[in-house]
């Protein structure tokens, strides 16, 4: 009896502990996910507060399905996480690779990596807005020098606007990449390298044979947390190029910012809100199945 | 030979991996200790004038220090908090007898993953219901829950690894549950504890996208806003721009510098044990 008691105890001081957490995460993260699925399904205007909340069906669905700017918008952000994701892990894989091997000021190098990891994205997209720009920047003093009259306006023009707000997201992110695949690369045993060595494998055949398959799970992970970080970009896009030039650079999350936020159309925005919402669940889902199952029997 | 040829490709290689992580870092550094001629140069000029000229104008014209000030109140809190939840649930997970261990942590792994704009529209309409729009508890509030998953799992798995026998022991010399926790286990895991409030810290310093949103008069704005926001009358104000994102960053590069191991360690925890 007295066994019994002190198990429930112990059971009641873990959801004590675990009910602050849960709290936090029910008001404004699962509950607001929610929110917005009923949202969308009204006519809100922000700006008309007076104009009662109107229950419209699926409306804002036709609508969003017949709107150009957040077809275009899709596509942009689905191109946007198939390119810098690539690129994020084959730099990343470049970046763990080194930072592995042993060398004097190896510490120092790792710190070097991490830093634009842990600049602000803000930041970061100012940098490469004014490396970028068209009087000022060094990316036209580098190819140009003083050849003033060749300087290009690269953010003005639909495709490099494009790149560039790539190119500023993989230099941010791909260190971040590279600590993953580093803790994967940390866990293979140096005897492996030997053996194979000895068995006369050259670099090549030892990094095809030994290396990369056992980093798969390291790289899975890493190719997901980019994957669904790619998804929400808005900050680069906000501070380059403002979803421009031409909506060339117009992503979901910042499509629905301006829906919501600057045009005030709550209702409307928020189908967006679900679209995102909707495509990040299910990828996370595969996610979760294909490399949680070993994580989640571990912590059980 | 080929093992010196090899040897000189691969510092190379570091040389320019160093090099390129660094690069808009510095030239940003070094725009913001230009003079005010020098950074409209065209050409531009490619050494610094080792001139203060825009930061004493982006915290005269821009109230830079209350951006800072903003920024450090809203990090600060939100890690403090985070924390204190963070090790409750994360001990609690790690060691403690609890049903759907897996489905929690996968639930809360989830909402590291949610995109912002998902929850962005119901988190505003809450915030505006309460009038905590423009208040800094309205933005700690929505910081806390997105870092929790992040904190949770870097604690579990610093729990996870301390013996079992200390529990046992605490429990036969009359400590009770809370007792253990403060007086054993979080002394203990300390380190894991650091490193969580790194991680939790840089989260929300870094923060932009509800900050946007929530703190829209200037009064309330954070450090990114700001800088995301500062506009000239006639051009765009690069030389406090760059003054202003080298005091974001200057505290960042020094948390790397100096605890570089931990925030490997730390990352990369949870995210491939097994």
């Amino acid at each position: 009896m007295a066994r019994v008691s002190f198990l429930f105890k112990e059971r009641l001081f873990a959801v004590t502990l675990i009910v602050p957490c849960f709290l936090f995460v029910s008001v404004f993260a699962f509950y607001p996910i929610l929110y917005s699925f009923y949202l969308s399904l009204h006519r809100i205007i922000l700006s008309l507060p007076g104009l009662e909340q109107l229950f419209i069906g699926l409306e804002n669905y036709e609508q969003l399905l017949n709107d150009p700017f957040a077809m275009q918008s899709l596509i942009n952000t689905i191109i946007f996480v198939f390119v810098s994701t690539f690129f994020e892990i084959l730099f990343g894989l470049a970046i763990a690779l080194v930072i592995n091997r042993y060398f004097r000021g190896r510490g120092i190098v790792r710190a070097a990596v991490l830093i634009p990891w842990a600049i602000p994205t803000v930041v970061a997209s100012q940098m490469w807005r004014f490396i970028f720009n068209d009087n000022y920047g060094l990316l036209n003093f580098s190819l140009f020098g003083a050849d003033t009259a060749l300087y290009r306006a690269w953010l003005a023009d639909p495709l490099f606007a494009f790149a560039a707000i790539v190119i500023a997201d993989v230099w941010k992110t791909s260190s971040f990449s590279a600590l993953i695949i580093l803790a994967g690369l940390q866990i293979i045993p140096d005897e492996i390298y030997e053996a194979a060595k000895i068995d006369g494998a050259n670099a090549w055949q030892r990094f095809i044979k030994i290396t990369l398959p056992l980093i798969k799970p390291a790289l899975l992970v890493a190719l997901l947390f980019r994957t669904m970080d790619a998804f929400r970009v808005f900050d680069v896009v906000f501070v380059m190029t403002q979803g421009g030039p031409a909506d060339s650079t117009n992503v979901l999350q910042f499509y629905g910012y301006k829906k919501i936020f600057a045009e005030g159309l709550m209702g409307y925005g928020s189908t967006i809100s679900v679209l995102v919402f909707l495509i990040t669940f299910i990828i996370s889902l595969v996610y979760i199945r294909t490399i949680g199952t070993r994580l989640f029997q571990e912590s059980s | 030979m080929k093992r010196i040829c090899g040897n000189i490709s691969f510092s190379l290689t570091v040389i320019l991996i160093v090099f390129l992580s660094l690069l808009p870092f510095v030239w940003f550094l070094n725009t913001s200790l230009k003079t005010q001629l020098n950074v409209t140069a065209i050409p531009p000029t490619l050494l610094p004038s080792f001139s203060f000229h825009f930061y004493q104008s982006a915290i005269a014209n821009y109230g830079l220090l209350h951006y800072v000030k903003n920024s450090l109140i809203v990090a600060g809190s939100s890690t403090l908090i985070t924390l204190i939840i963070a090790i409750f649930a994360g001990y609690a997970l790690a060691r403690l007898k609890i049903k759907h261990k897996g489905l929690i942590m996968g639930g809360l792994l989830l909402v590291s993953m949610f995109p912002q704009i998902s929850i962005a529209g119901p988190v505003w309409k809450i915030l505006a219901s309460i009038g905590w729009l423009n208040t800094y508890q309205g933005l700690v509030l929505p910081y806390v829950t997105l870092t929790l998953p992040l904190g949770v799992w870097i604690l579990a798995s610093f729990f996870k690894e301390l013996p079992k026998e200390l529990e046992d022991a605490a429990k036969i010399d009359g400590c009770g549950h809370f007792q253990t926790l403060f007086k054993v286990i979080i002394p203990l895991a300390a380190p894991g504890v650091f490193t969580a409030a790194i991680l939790i810290f840089i989260y929300s310093w870094n923060e932009f996208f509800f900050a946007l949103l929530i703190m829209t008069k200037q009064k309330y704005q954070t450090l990114p806003v700001g800088i995301a926001l500062f506009q000239g009358q006639y051009t765009m104000p690069w030389g406090e721009i760059a003054a202003a994102s080298t005091v974001a960053t200057i505290p960042l590069v020094l948390l790397v510098f100096l605890f570089q191991k931990r925030i490997v360690r730390g990352l990369s925890a949870g995210a491939i044990k097994g």
